[in-house]
């Protein structure tokens, strides 16, 4: 009896979430912001100062990775899908339907364990490391120890940029994944022999940065293209966005935001780019 | 007269609430089921995909270790080959089983037999406790301590199917404890008097009649424990390594089903191969669920005639 009379109430408690949940998607004034891990916590902070100001909107942010993100905003599901590569080089989306806004440039840094006694590598080096053909560090003058190379996950963003730009299209060496930069950080700090790569923001003092070719992973080297492995971190929207989601992107585009926020969060302003990179990988002069 | 007549031809009030309850239970139970075929239904349609849209051969599928479906290799056609993942889950599965169960049947045996009240009222609550910390707890836990103490001892980066049972292990515990006490607390008390009538000793007692006839039980036990490690996700993900590559020792990072599946479904784009392939695998997960359940009905079947 008592679960007979309980049982209504649980059906309608379950109705009004799912109506609940179908009305904050037709609030013209709420954004909803998924995808890319890398980016959640700009996003997230940028999105907390924007309701600060304008009392009005709601930015809900979300993680899930790039091909979430890109795919829930072509079906129009979320307003912004974040990502860290172009809609153009992830397979099954349609890039035309989709607006893009890069509101950020992250740099990605090999990083190594301390005790492999290497701190700067040569390009062929590193993909020589990647690509399984360099399997110890005494090779590439560190430490006699076995090279333990740590991936990210098949279809991450930031694996796309580091191969894209280092391995440029050579078979990577079949090794560990991890999908996320946290866990890849501690592996890397607690393992001797280990190598991998992180986006900038994750990195700090108690993790070796490796240089390439003796080039230091710098911002101001990121903006010239001196230090080559860096992406955009790209907003996609629809077409038409919103005028919230329209003035959202706008906000993170804006001049404090970029020379406050996004520097100090690790990542690199559009606005100090001195060179632009196209879809399929070129990199031409002048900030477009 | 009329009225009385009346009262008594319509239902009573009980009569109505009695129909009433089972309406509402026979539409929850046709909504469970519904929901239950929708569910393997949706997984089969999707996990298929891969075969029949994108033309991958079942049995490349289920032999090969080369696992790029994001990717075409060098034959020209896109690597999907799950052997790697499927290999380490089994292998975990029965490695944490292995560790498990001795334990698992002494925990039981010391809560229902040597030491009832006392057992009961100290491990009660530890195995309570452990069945309620979470997952993430268990894998970061096993990130933090056990792999670089694997490393130390073995070698290697401590990543892999020893690093992924031993987590397992403690996770699988209480399931399979609490259902082997349960099958244990099921054996009548006269197979105890009888067997110490009979002048055996409390040992002989436990090991010749109790656990034989607890046996069919304890399997059950054993088997709901495979079947919670082999779908358990998170914990894993963290101490395998996550390399699709098969196995060769206890320590060399591998990948299991679930592993591939949570740190890859989010990277993937509805209705391509990348993502069709992992529902291939959650296919994969799903069938062996299947037949664990089917075990643990004929272990059942089984236990009732030799009772």
């Amino acid at each position: 009896m008592r679960f007979s009379k309980l049982l209504p109430v649980g059906l309608a408690a379950v109705g009004i979430l799912l109506l609940s949940g179908c009305g904050t998607k037709n609030k013209q004034n709420a954004v909803t912001a998924v995808g890319s891990t890398a980016m959640q916590p700009l996003v997230q902070k940028a999105g907390s100062d924007f309701q600060n100001q304008h009392k009005q909107y709601t930015i809900t942010v979300q993680g899930g990775g790039s091909g979430t993100g890109l795919s829930q905003a072509e079906t129009g599901a979320v307003n912004i899908g974040n990502s860290d590569i172009f809609a153009e080089q992830k397979d099954g989306i349609h890039a035309n339907k989709l607006q893009d806004h890069k509101v950020a440039v992250v740099g990605i840094a090999p990083v190594a364990n301390e005790e492999n006694g290497v701190k700067n590598l040569t390009e062929q080096q590193l993909a020589a490391i990647f690509t399984g053909k360099i399997k110890n560090w005494k090779e590439v003058g560190g430490k006699d120890l076995p090279i333990i190379v740590i991936n990210r996950s098949q279809g991450s963003g930031t694996r796309k940029t580091f191969e894209a730009n280092v391995l440029k299209g050579k078979q990577p060496v079949k090794s560990q994944e991890q999908d996320s930069n946290g866990t890849v950080k501690k592996i890397v700090q607690n393992t001797p022999g280990t190598i991998s790569y992180l986006s900038l923001p994750y990195l700090n003092k108690q993790i070796k940065t490796l240089s390439v070719d003796g080039v230091e992973p710098t911002p101001a080297n990121i903006t010239t293209n001196k230090w080559k492995i860096w992406s955009y971190e790209h907003m996609y929207t629809a077409k038409k966005p919103s005028k919230a989601t329209r003035e959202f992107v706008n906000y993170l585009l804006s001049k404090p935001v970029q020379s406050k926020l996004v520097k100090e969060a690790g990542y690199v302003s559009v606005h100090d780019m001195k060179v632009h990179m196209t879809s399929d990988n070129r990199v031409l002069p002048g900030n477009q | 007269m009329n009225n009385i007549q009346k009262r008594l031809v319509k239902p009573s009030a009980a009569t109505r609430q009695d129909r009433r309850g089972r309406i509402i239970s026979f539409v929850c139970v046709t909504f469970i089921m519904v929901l239950t075929v929708a569910i393997i239904g949706f997984i089969a349609i999707r996990g298929l995909s891969t075969f029949t849209e994108n033309h991958i051969s079942v049995w490349d599928f289920l032999t090969k270790s080369d696992w790029n479906p994001g990717q075409v290799g060098t034959n020209g056609k896109p690597e999907v080959g799950a052997l790697a993942m499927i290999v380490a889950s089994f292998a975990v599965t029965l490695l944490a089983a292995l560790f498990a169960t001795p334990f698992a049947v002494a925990v039981a045996v010391y809560m229902t037999e040597l030491a009832p009240k006392k057992g009961a009222r100290m491990l009660q609550p530890v195995i309570e406790l452990l069945v309620g910390i979470p997952s993430v707890v268990y894998g970061f836990v096993g990130l933090v301590v056990i792999v670089p103490a694997i490393r130390t001892v073995f070698g290697g980066t401590g990543f892999g199917v020893l690093a992924g049972a031993i987590v397992l292990f403690v996770m699988i515990l209480p399931t399979i404890t609490s259902l082997t006490i349960d099958s244990l607390k099921q054996v009548p008390d006269y197979y105890r008097n009888a067997s110490l009538a009979l002048g055996a000793t409390r040992w002989q007692t436990i090991y010749k009649v109790i656990l034989r006839a607890a046996l069919p039980g304890i399997m059950t036990a054993v088997v709901f424990g495979m079947a919670r490690a082999f779908g358990e996700a998170l914990a894993v993900q963290m101490v395998i390594g996550n390399a699709a590559i098969v196995p060769t020792n206890l320590v060399s990072p591998t990948s299991t089903l679930t592993s591939q599946l949570t740190s890859q479904m989010g990277d993937t784009i509805m209705g391509t191969l990348p993502n069709n392939a992992l529902w291939s695998l959650a296919l994969v997960l799903l069938l062996m669920s299947v037949i664990f359940n089917v075990l643990v009905k004929i272990i059942g079947k089984r236990g009732e005639l030799t009772k």
